[in-house]
């Protein structure tokens, strides 16, 4: 069917109503883009946030994940009824689990892994595991294996296959039978590390029996999973399972929060939370402008016509309706393409996720009310964007409205203005006293361009922080090459055993034990890492990146470990070891350091051991290795029985650019485009709206001859100028935004520097006088074809 | 290179057709004229007439869909945009109904804005002065009446001293008296710098002050009448 066909069902007003959003269908298209942008950014994170939370609490429940873990160096299996008595538990599960290394065929270098024991058939009931292909292992077999779906996915495994794995000390061949997923390892990532590595970290699962013997653990668990009754006090519980199982060498029962695969998970889910909270605002923020500077324009060239309307007897209601509807079609146009996009971006995202979340299902499905949020949301901001405007309409007396407006006045423009007037040619006063004549839309000009190169910083920044930490992380802070974990701790002079191994250069001892750090009310389970005085491998530095000595005496606490436990240098943590004698000390906090990732607290070895009552033990060691010989070296580490895990800082930062290029890189693209839209949106618009305001002026300059270059100057030169002021604001919009986001991305698991490089700011400048071009080029081809003859006759 | 006796604009067989098939519409039916030198042309005739047309098509605003138009010895019609930008810049000046001053500018500075382009320009004190506005340089379109507007534009047009000014109904928007005054100015102009000068009006009072008077109607020139005895503008009325 033709327009003219249907356009003839509409009552004249809405026929008009088209008309006229025909006739500005460019800038109507780029404001409903906008809005587009923001609805589709909050489509996207909160139907993702509501998806990725829906899905994993299902997959909890179902899976029936553990609500508390209690670790313990080795207990009797009779102790799980003292455990199942305490009050809140709904129901308890003892287990094995331990770090291995695992040696795949194709794998150059050793991978670090755990096992962790299974009943035979039925499955457990606590952190059950979903079969994903295979079958469950055969009891009687004690070489058959489960192996989690994303390592043997990554090293192409499957059921029939084998691995080799050394289970403490004793290197075996296991065969696969089974694939599986589950709720524990939703995030697989080795612990310590920020990224997971597929192919770096695995998982198994294998018969009781089989391991309990192989870890001499006959009769005897090493962990407790615990799922409590629904309103148990957590904190409290896990007191109780500390004292009860403080015999057992407990290192300290932890809930889900501090579960490693869950704290990822959960960051996701603040993250896609704080982008939905912060973000879609601007998009609407500046669409509500847009809308306010286009509408009150529409208004002022209409004052004729409201007059006309008003004098036939349309009531101001009808006349302030037929523009709220026009509002209303623009926003509802913007909602639609933002739900479509956000739907879009949705699925893509859900599908990157299922790369870094091992979910049974994940499907991108946004409830309800966020298609009623983005729709209630646009429209109120719509509202509130072009109020002043339709008030105006209801305001226009008719008799005023059908007499012209009297000409803008430029008499009271600004001394200092009229000062620099003599120096700048006739077109340049005309551009400055334009500005000076509308400031506040000039302003909103400013603050629009500002805002979409915020938006870039911000989007953007990230990527020079994450490069920035991995730097110092990698080579300032972890110079290491090798990272080598014993079984037991053993006798410092271990590290000479490690120097003789192929191809190391230089060892360095360290020493890890778990310990519960008190402050007040300030609890913590954490590890302190015991370092030699002047580390060169394994260092720690201050917030100017210089190495820090380890002081003879006292703790040295990670920035972001001091400030949860409230406490700052000179005052006394308690310190409850949980390992070894456990014993329980006051120590002072003698310094304070700068760490990007973890939670970590630091000491003298020495005076570790001291605290300890042992003498000069060690848990592994920082390795420098000669890259000829890493071969030699992997092989040797693969066939070592005292090495428990081993850690690869190339492998570690290859893992970490490859995701930083593959989610980080994707969320810029995402940004730039949208940031790049929002410029051209409110380039275009103004562009537009000086052309339409001006044309008369700038037709009849064409008269006088003036040539188009000429012409164009006078309005481009305008925006031009006005993107130029933006620059900087932008620069400062964008930090402040950078600072935000660095600011709600602070976890315990890593922050964020702020740290945003030049070719940042270039690049977001750059993208914003690339789109400011492109739309003065759009608008440059309406001046070019300026009606000349048009102007004689018409008057404004 | 002028030739006094050479006509300033000389035309052969102008016609202009806007639209086509059904909505065609002749706004000049082939139309021959010459404009001497010097002289003060006023263009009568209705609404339609294709006066306006006309007018359009010898300042280099407008192109005859059929026809020739010679400016001095060069032929308007074979310029291409660019040339015809050329030509207005240096040898027309026009004057709008509406004024159509730049209301960011002074009258100094619209008359400057010109002048700035131009490349044997009067001083614009100078041309302010030719319309007896030397006392009101410094005020913005805003701040001036209708009829000073008006003189700020003639000041504008012929400030880059043109060959020919056109004024397409200068003192339509005008009370008779205030349009006197602007007509005086024009007339002044015409006579103390030689300019040829076409003015459009729909006004036939007006055309007492003309040395050459067409009647438009249709879309052809039904009458060229040579006035002997042009008279003052301030002994009109209407």
């Amino acid at each position: 069917m033709s327009r003219a066909m249907w356009i003839d069902w509409l009552r004249p007003l809405d026929r008009k109503l088209v008309r006229d959003l025909w006739s500005i269908k460019g800038q109507a298209l780029a404001i409903a883009v906008v809005i587009g942008c923001g609805i589709g950014m909050y489509v996207m994170s909160k139907g993702m946030l509501v998806s990725l939370a829906e899905t994993r609490n299902a997959y909890y429940e179902r899976y029936r994940f553990a609500n508390i873990v209690a670790p313990v160096k080795r207990a009797p299996n009779a102790l799980l009824d003292e455990i199942t008595a305490l009050p809140g538990v709904r129901r308890a599960e003892t287990r094995i689990r331990a770090g291995v290394i695992l040696d795949v065929a194709g794998a150059a270098a050793p991978i670090t892994g755990e096992i962790q024991s299974l009943p035979p058939f039925p499955q457990p009931h606590i952190n059950d595991i979903v079969l994903h292909s295979g079958r469950y292992f055969d009891p009687q077999h004690e070489e058959e294996v489960l192996v989690l779906d994303a390592f043997a996915e990554a090293h192409q495994l499957e059921p029939g296959d084998h691995l080799y794995a050394i289970l403490n000390g004793t290197k075996k061949r296991l065969t696969i039978t089974g694939i599986v997923l589950s709720p524990e390892y939703v995030y697989a990532i080795s612990p310590g590390e920020i990224v997971p590595d597929k192919k770096r970290f695995g998982v198994l699962w294998m018969n009781r029996d089989g391991l309990a013997h192989a870890f001499d653990l006959d009769g005897a668990f090493n962990e407790a999973v615990i799922l409590t009754s629904a309103g148990t006090d957590e904190d409290a519980l896990i007191q109780r399972l500390d004292n009860l199982l403080k015999r057992y060498g407990a290192t300290g029962a932890y809930g889900r929060d501090q579960q490693i695969s869950d704290q990822f998970l959960t960051n996701e889910i603040n993250q896609l939370e704080t982008i939905g909270r912060i973000l879609p605002p601007i998009f609407l923020l500046v669409a509500a402008f847009l809308l306010n500077v286009v509408v009150g324009r529409l208004i002022d060239t209409e004052r004729e016509q409201i007059g006309l309307l008003k004098a036939f007897g349309y009531s101001n209601a009808a006349v302030a309706t037929h523009y709220l509807k026009m509002i209303g079609v623009i926003t509802l146009v913007g909602v639609v393409i933002g739900i479509l996009l956000g739907l879009w971006l949705g699925r893509g995202l859900a599908n990157m996720y299922q790369d870094f979340f091992k979910f049974p299902f994940l499907l991108f499905r946004p409830p309800p009310d966020v298609y009623l949020v983005s729709i209630g949301f646009s429209l109120l901001v719509a509202g509130v964007g072009t109020a002043s405007s339709v008030r105006r309409v209801m305001q226009l007396e008719p008799a005023i409205a059908m007499v012209p407006p009297p000409p803008p006045d430029y008499s009271r423009a600004a001394r200092w203005l009229e000062r620099i007037a003599p120096w700048v040619d006739q077109p340049s006063r005309m551009i400055l006293r334009h500005i000076y004549r509308w400031p506040k839309r000039a302003a909103m000009t400013v603050l629009g361009i500002g805002m979409s190169m915020g938006l870039l910083i911000g989007a953007s920044f990230s990527m020079d922080a994450m490069m920035f930490m991995v730097d110092i992380s990698f080579n300032v802070i972890d110079r290491q090459d090798v990272t080598v974990n014993f079984v037991e701790p053993r006798n410092k002079r271990a590290i000479q055993d490690v120097l003789h191994a192929p191809g190391v250069m230089t060892a360095e001892p360290f020493r890890a034990i778990p310990v519960v750090l008190r402050n007040g009310p300030n609890v913590r389970r954490e590890a302190i890492l015991g370092l030699e005085a002047e580390p060169d491998l394994g260092r720690i530095v201050d917030t100017e990146f210089r190495p820090v000595p380890l002081p003879e005496q006292g703790l040295i606490l990670s920035d972001k470990l001091a400030e949860l436990l409230e406490i700052g240098t000179g005052d006394l943590l308690r310190v409850e070891v949980r390992t070894g004698r456990r014993p329980e000390v006051d120590l002072m906090v003698s310094g304070i350091v700068k760490t990007y990732m973890g939670t970590t607290a630091y000491m003298h070895l020495d005076a570790l051991n001291r605290l300890l009552k042992e003498d000069s033990a060690i848990s592994g060691a920082y390795l420098l290795v000669d890259p000829d010989k890493t071969d030699a070296l992997y092989e040797s580490l693969k066939n070592t029985p005292v090495v428990a895990g081993v850690s690869l800082q190339e492998q570690a930062q290859n893992a970490f650019y490859e995701t930083l290029q593959d989610s980080l890189g994707t969320f810029v693209f995402f940004n730039t485009l949208f940031a790049g839209l929002i410029a051209v949106g409110v380039v275009y618009n103004n562009a537009r709206i000086s052309l339409s305001e001006r044309g008369r002026e700038l037709a009849s300059l064409r008269v006088l001859g003036l040539t188009r270059g000429e012409v164009s100057y006078i309005l481009l030169g305008e925006l031009a100028l006005l993107t130029l002021i933006a620059l900087p604001l932008g620069a400062l919009l964008g930090y402040l935004l950078a600072a935000l986001l660095v600011h709600s991305f602070d976890t315990e698991l890593f922050r964020i520097p702020l740290v945003i490089s030049d070719s940042t700011y270039g690049y977001a400048a750059l993208v914003v006088v690339l789109s400011a071009i492109g739309s003065g080029l759009l608008v440059r081809r309406r001046i070019d074809h300026l009606d000349l003859i048009a102007v004689l006759k018409t008057r404004e | 290179m002028e030739d006094q006796d050479y006509p300033a604009f000389r035309a052969e067989g102008l016609t202009k057709i806007y639209g086509s098939g059904d909505t065609r519409v002749y706004a000049l039916r082939g139309v021959d004229l010459e404009v001497p030198r010097g002289e003060m042309v006023v263009l009568l005739g209705p609404s339609g007439s294709g006066k306006s047309t006309l007018l359009n098509i010898l300042g280099g605003l407008d192109s005859p869909t059929e026809g020739h138009v010679y400016f001095d010895h060069q032929e308007l019609t074979a310029f291409d945009d660019q040339h015809l930008t050329r030509f207005r810049r240096e040898h027309v000046g026009f004057v709008f109904q509406f004024y159509n001053l730049i209301p960011s500018l002074t009258a100094l500075e619209n008359v400057a804005l010109v002048t700035e382009i131009a490349s044997n320009p009067m001083s614009p004190e100078q041309a302010l002065e030719l319309v007896g506005l030397e006392k009101r340089i410094h005020h913005f379109p805003a701040q001036l009446s209708g009829g000073e507007q008006q003189r700020v534009a003639i000041a504008r047009a012929i400030a880059k001293q043109p060959n020919v000014l056109f004024c397409d109904e200068p003192t339509g928007a005008l009370d008779s008296k205030t349009g006197i005054v602007v007509l005086e100015a024009i007339a002044r102009v015409n006579r103390e710098l030689n300019t040829t000068t076409m003015v459009i009006t729909h006004n036939a009072g007006i055309a007492e002050m003309a040395d050459r008077v067409l009647q438009m109607a249709d879309g052809q020139i039904q009458e060229s009448r040579v006035n002997e005895t042009p008279c003052e503008p301030s002994a009109l009325s209407w």
